[in-house]
């Protein structure tokens, strides 16, 4: 297998992007990754877009192609990749294995996501039929936020999580989203906030929740002969990636206080990057709940099961602490434009692992130079777990 | 939705017709008040939802078992914002519980007091026709 790096990133600006259409938010993000890595559209050979709207969200059903084309891609080899919420990633790991394989040198994961050209209630039955349709939506409506609160009950029941615990880890987030431009919600919020926004799904309130959100990313990929042929000072490499997934039913589920996907696509990662878990500088987490964030903390070993609360409750997942965990805000406050999440999941690392973070304060001090992103797909549907490499 | 210049795309009505004729004796159990899981004739795994089909054994015979109903509860949510098409509906429970068979359901609690739902408790798995002759079931007090 060949080595593979990111030579070029891109993010648009996330949060309500009713001023563009599908096509020119995607080129928001594809300008600056061709341009950071000083290249042009028709020197991509393969093409893979994460997105998931297509033709329901928003009005496109081939967006791929419509998207190639109107950023200069036509010609390359082209797929929509699909893995619910973690589509971004599971488009990254195909440009990859792209790359890896041998068949090209030169790739782009794209993700793109436009989420507000419906109402909110039908946004709301998209992402709740998100699941298995026929057995757990049809009769009983569930909700994407209601699939997360069936976890937090359980979760709270078992280790005594408390509301208060997940409260932190959404003013955690909103603390390092107000530091980073792209981000969709820029405001500071207070644990009484949470506590006494309106409930959405019990234990889950408004602010346990990531907002509903458009945006792009985009990240060029290079095999290691065109990294040195285009002289490339600071490539990221991938180091390893492992995924993993889940029952579409929840009631097939051993149990509701972990995600079996995650824990199986984070070891299968480190194994893959010849690392552990104690190794990476930080780490993006899938917080499209907070209780999901204190999930995650668990299922990808950062904490023994169980402790992921006490982890935010001492702060060891912010700058300083033991790991720091969503700098740029993680989808609580960035936002979470389903397709594009795993894309800017790793734009965020490869800026990271580079020292460019747009504030200096959000800039985590690297030891090892190693950072991992973690993507689920609906509730534990789909995991990819991403470890880069500088 | 847009506040910025936009244009209207057409509107489709998608509501595709999902073919039950391979588990009908389930639907039609639940007509006559009867929650069935399916039982592998090939492995012997009993499962719920029901399939007509075996991923472990591959066998597609199976037979169907009327399960007693009796259920300790996992987990539940009460869930507030509703999607689109439950718009009409009160707030509802759902909940997540074990049958003493061993396999698991996820459906509506009823009929309990909101502060009363607790994980570990009991219920019991009945079934139920809708207002609108929709065949499901659901968790009820023991
Ligand atoms: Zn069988």
């Amino acid at each position: 297998m060949k080595k593979v790096a990111i030579i070029g990133a891109g993010n648009s600006k996330f949060g309500n992007r009713n001023d563009v259409n599908v096509s020119e938010l995607a080129f928001e993000s594809v300008k600056p990754s061709l341009e950071d890595a000083e290249l042009r559209a028709r020197d991509i050979e393969y093409l893979a877009l994460g997105t998931t709207g297509a033709g329901a969200l928003y009005e496109e059903i081939l967006p791929a192609v419509v998207v190639a084309e109107y950023c200069g891609f036509t010609e390359a080899g082209l797929i929509r990749c699909e893995a619910a919420c973690a589509s971004g990633s599971a488009a990254f790991f195909t440009a990859y294995s792209a790359i890896a394989s041998g068949k090209v040198d030169l790739a782009i994961a794209l993700g793109v996501e436009k989420m507000r050209q419906v109402d909110t209630s039908t946004t709301m039955e998209w992402m709740g039929r998100a699941g298995y349709y026929f057995w757990e939506f049809h009769n009983f409506g569930l909700t994407f936020p209601a699939y997360y609160a069936l976890y937090a009950n359980a979760h709270m029941a078992k280790y005594g999580t408390t509301e208060e615990d997940l409260a932190l880890v959404a003013v955690k987030n909103h603390k390092y989203g107000l530091k980073n431009p792209i981000a969709h919600l820029q405001k500071e919020i207070t644990l009484d906030d949470v506590m006494s926004s309106m409930v959405i799904a019990s234990p889950l309130k408004l602010l346990d929740c990531c907002p509903i959100t458009d945006g792009s990313a985009s990240l060029i990929l290079a095999s290691e002969e065109r990294v040195r042929d285009l002289g490339i000072d600071t490539p990221v490499w991938v180091a390893g990636i492992g995924y993993s997934s889940g029952t579409a039913n929840l009631s097939r589920r051993q149990d509701y206080v972990g995600l079996e996907a995650s824990v199986l696509a984070a070891r299968r990662a480190c194994r893959a990057a010849g690392i552990t878990i104690d190794h990476i500088d930080l780490a993006e987490v899938h917080d499209c709940f907070t209780i999901a964030e204190i999930i995650a903390y668990e299922d990808i070993g950062l904490c023994k099961k169980g402790e992921g609360a006490r982890l935010i409750r001492e702060g060891q997942t912010e700058i300083g602490g033991k790991i720091p965990v969503n700098i740029d805000g993680g989808l609580k406050a960035k936002g979470h434009p389903i397709g594009t999440t795993g894309c800017s999941m790793i734009y965020e690392l490869t800026k990271q692992l580079r020292e460019e973070a747009d504030e200096r304060s959000r800039q985590v001090p690297l030891r090892k130079y190693v950072g991992l992103a973690h993507n689920v797909g609906g509730t534990g549907h789909y995991c990819y777990v991403t470890i880069l490499k500088r | 939705m847009a506040s910025m210049p936009s244009i209207k795309s057409r509107e489709i009505r998608i509501a595709p017709e999902v073919p039950i004729n391979r588990t009908l004796r389930f639907w039609e159990g639940l007509d006559e008040g009867r929650v069935y899981a399916s039982k592998c004739k090939g492995c012997g795994q009993l499962r719920f939802p029901p399939v007509a089909d075996c991923p472990s054994c591959l066998s597609q015979e199976i037979e169907w078992v009327d399960i007693s109903g009796e259920a300790e509860i996992e987990t539940f949510t009460h869930v507030v914002a509703k999607p689109e098409s439950f718009k009409q509906d009160r707030a509802y429970t759902i909940a997540i519980g074990k049958l003493k068979e061993g396999v698991k359901v996820l459906a509506w609690l009823v009929g309990f007091k909101m502060t009363d739902v607790k994980i570990g408790m009991k219920a019991r798995l009945t079934a139920r026709t809708t207002p609108e002759g929709t065949s499901t079931y659901q968790f009820v007090p023991p």
